[in-house]
């Protein structure tokens, strides 16, 4: 199948990416592309198939829920763009 | 020194015949003469490989020496190394350092082992040839000109140039597998679950697996033993007990039921990897072992269902980069929105940005049954497929990949035709089943990889089988010129 214009930029604003104008040509290609290529499944009958999300048909194993870990919120916030008193500090978006 | 195994460099140690400390100076003169040209490594550690070197050589003189001790080894730069650049190949990952370390790395390095450095891959493990990486295409050390698989490219380089005794890799779609084919290396894919995806940067969830890239079967036995094992930081890894995988490998192969799926023998498949394929077929005949032909019929429609699920998995987990807690940000945002727009727009790369889309689109709100959901119920029945198949044989052999090695560049624009080349690779993922590679021959002068492919948790048969063909072919031993 191709994707129209309007479908990719509604993916790209659901996924927080940026394209620009000299991009959208390239970007509408390739996905189409890729989206003919996996549109094969459609040819497949899953009726009644329950779908598998973890190969091993494993449950996620518990353990209790117990403090483990010490605070590492400095050594975390080194490495942040932008970090102040134990916060991460972004454009302002409360007026 | 540095073409040998393991296991000969472990004997080595042992009796004196050389330190842990002059075994890694000489890595690392390799490093500095090699990479250049083979662009394997992204960062090299030399001061922490010498300290580890160092304390490793105490443990020996004390005759506290494990297999593993003082061994040199390199990691895929997508394992996180605390206070070591984490970059994942990715411009957005280029100014992380890590602030905690990874199960796969802790356990090696409590094994003994060397980090001599990290290793380039595809960026965030996306692709087969390690060329989307931030920081340029890793070579082939077997033709300067063709790529080495990837998306642990660059750990299968180390280890055919003879820059590191083996290598750390992560296999979501082949990522160990096909590498290791290409540059004439054993790479062991485990089951998934064996072992810990903990500070492994997350790529597709339900298909990701660590595993070795080494020269020999029995070496990648030695890595999986310091590997392997449950961990209660990582949810899916699975509470089971663990093999002595060296245990099994002087196991006779007699009686063994292969089956050749004959999807994997098909039309698209090199006529010179077909040919020593099947010469490998007849040697391991020769041990004893029983061939049948079996079939995998949905083959061909791993491809698209892993096309979906991977993306779509990827499109999650890649939505941590945001530009606020780590990683890269753009300059001076004019809002929130600006700032997570712009950052993900510059932090990553062409391929990166494909199949976050895809990703997105695929489980975007009227789109969900139609793929991710359908996606999932075509994964069961490959799933199925491969438990008709071990009803009848034991383990299911067939090639690595469709071709050798391509060239630099050649399928840049067309990242469909680079799909392609995962046919036979993906669905052990989507299964999550353990898979081995080995060299069998060469085609075109470039290496061919034989792969096995066995049931859960059977990882001991896969390097008993992969150890036994060793011993009677010596493919393994070539090294590039």
């Amino acid at each position: 199948m191709s994707l129209d214009r309007s479908q990719v930029e509604n993916v790209a604003q659901l996924a927080r990416i940026q394209i620009k104008e000299d991009e959208m040509a390239d970007t509408l290609a390739s996905l189409s592309n890729i989206m003919s290529l996996v549109d094969q499944l459609q040819a497949v009958d899953t009726e009644g198939v329950e779908p598998l999300a973890n190969p091993l048909d494993a449950q996620a194993l518990l353990r209790a829920d117990e403090v483990t870990e010490s605070n590492h919120r400095d050594d975390y916030q080194l490495i942040a763009p932008q970090a102040e008193k134990g916060l991460y500090l972004v454009p302002k978006v409360i007026e | 020194m540095l073409d040998k195994t393991i296991k000969q460099l472990s004997e080595g140690l042992a009796a004196g015949e050389f330190s842990s400390e002059e075994l890694t100076r000489s890595y690392l003169k390799a490093i500095e003469a090699k990479n250049p040209e083979i662009n394997a490594f992204i960062t090299v550690t030399s001061e922490q490989a010498l300290a580890q070197a160092k304390a490793a050589d105490a443990k020996l003189h004390e005759k506290q020496a494990g297999p593993l001790t003082g061994i040199p080894i390199a990691h895929k730069d997508i394992f996180c190394t605390q206070g070591v650049r984490t970059s994942c190949g990715s411009r957005m990952l280029d100014n992380f350092i890590a602030p905690y370390e990874s199960t796969v790395t802790h356990r090696l390095a409590e094994a003994g082992t060397v980090m001599l450095g990290k290793t380039n891959l595809d960026e965030f493990a996306m692709g087969s040839s390690t060329e989307s990486s931030f920081y340029g295409p890793t070579r082939n050390p077997w033709q300067l000109d063709t790529v080495p698989g990837g998306s642990s490219g660059g750990s299968a380089a180390a280890v055919a140039a003879g820059m590191a005794a083996a290598a750390t890799g992560t296999d979501t779609g082949g990522s160990i597998r096909q590498p290791a084919a290409f540059c004439g290396l054993t790479g062991l894919k485990p089951t998934y679950g064996r072992v810990s995806r903990w500070g492994m940067i997350a790529y597709g969830s339900s298909l990701d697996s660590g595993g070795p890239l080494s020269r020999t079967a029995e070496d990648a036995a030695i890595m999986l033993n310091a590997i392997a094992g449950h961990d209660p930081k990582d949810a899916t890894s699975m509470d089971r007990p663990v093999d002595d995988y060296t245990s099994r490998l002087n196991e006779p192969l007699k009686g063994l039921r292969i089956g050749l799926p004959k999807e994997y023998f098909g039309e698209g498949l090199d006529s010179g990897i077909a040919d020593v394929v099947h010469q490998a077929v007849a040697e391991l005949k020769q041990l004893g072992a029983v061939v049948k032909e079996i079939s995998l019929p949905r083959t061909e429609l791993s491809i698209p269902a892993y096309y979906i699920i991977a993306p779509a998995e990827a499109s999650t987990n890649l939505s941590r980069y945001d530009g606020v807690r780590y990683g890269h940000r753009c300059d001076d945002p004019a809002d929130l929105e600006d700032l997570y727009k712009r950052t993900r727009a510059e932090g990553f790369g062409a391929e990166v940005k494909r199949r976050i889309l895809v990703g997105t689109y695929a489980l975007s709100a009227g789109y969900y049954d139609a793929y991710y959901r359908k996606a999932q119920q075509l994964r069961r029945l490959i799933k199925e497929d491969f438990q008709s198949a071990f009803d009848q044989v034991d383990v299911i052999l067939g090639p690595t990949t469709p071709s050798v090695a391509w060239k630099v560049g050649e399928k840049d624009n067309d990242p469909v035709s680079m799909y392609l080349e995962d046919i036979y690779t993906l669905s052990v993922n989507l299964a999550g089943l353990p898979g081995l590679s080995v060299p069998c021959g060469l085609s075109q002068g470039l290496p061919v990889g034989l792969q096995l492919i066995g049931n859960y948790f059977d990882e001991s048969l896969l390097l008993n089988i992969g150890h036994q063909y060793q011993q009677v072919s010596d493919w393994h031993q070539r090294r590039p010129a």
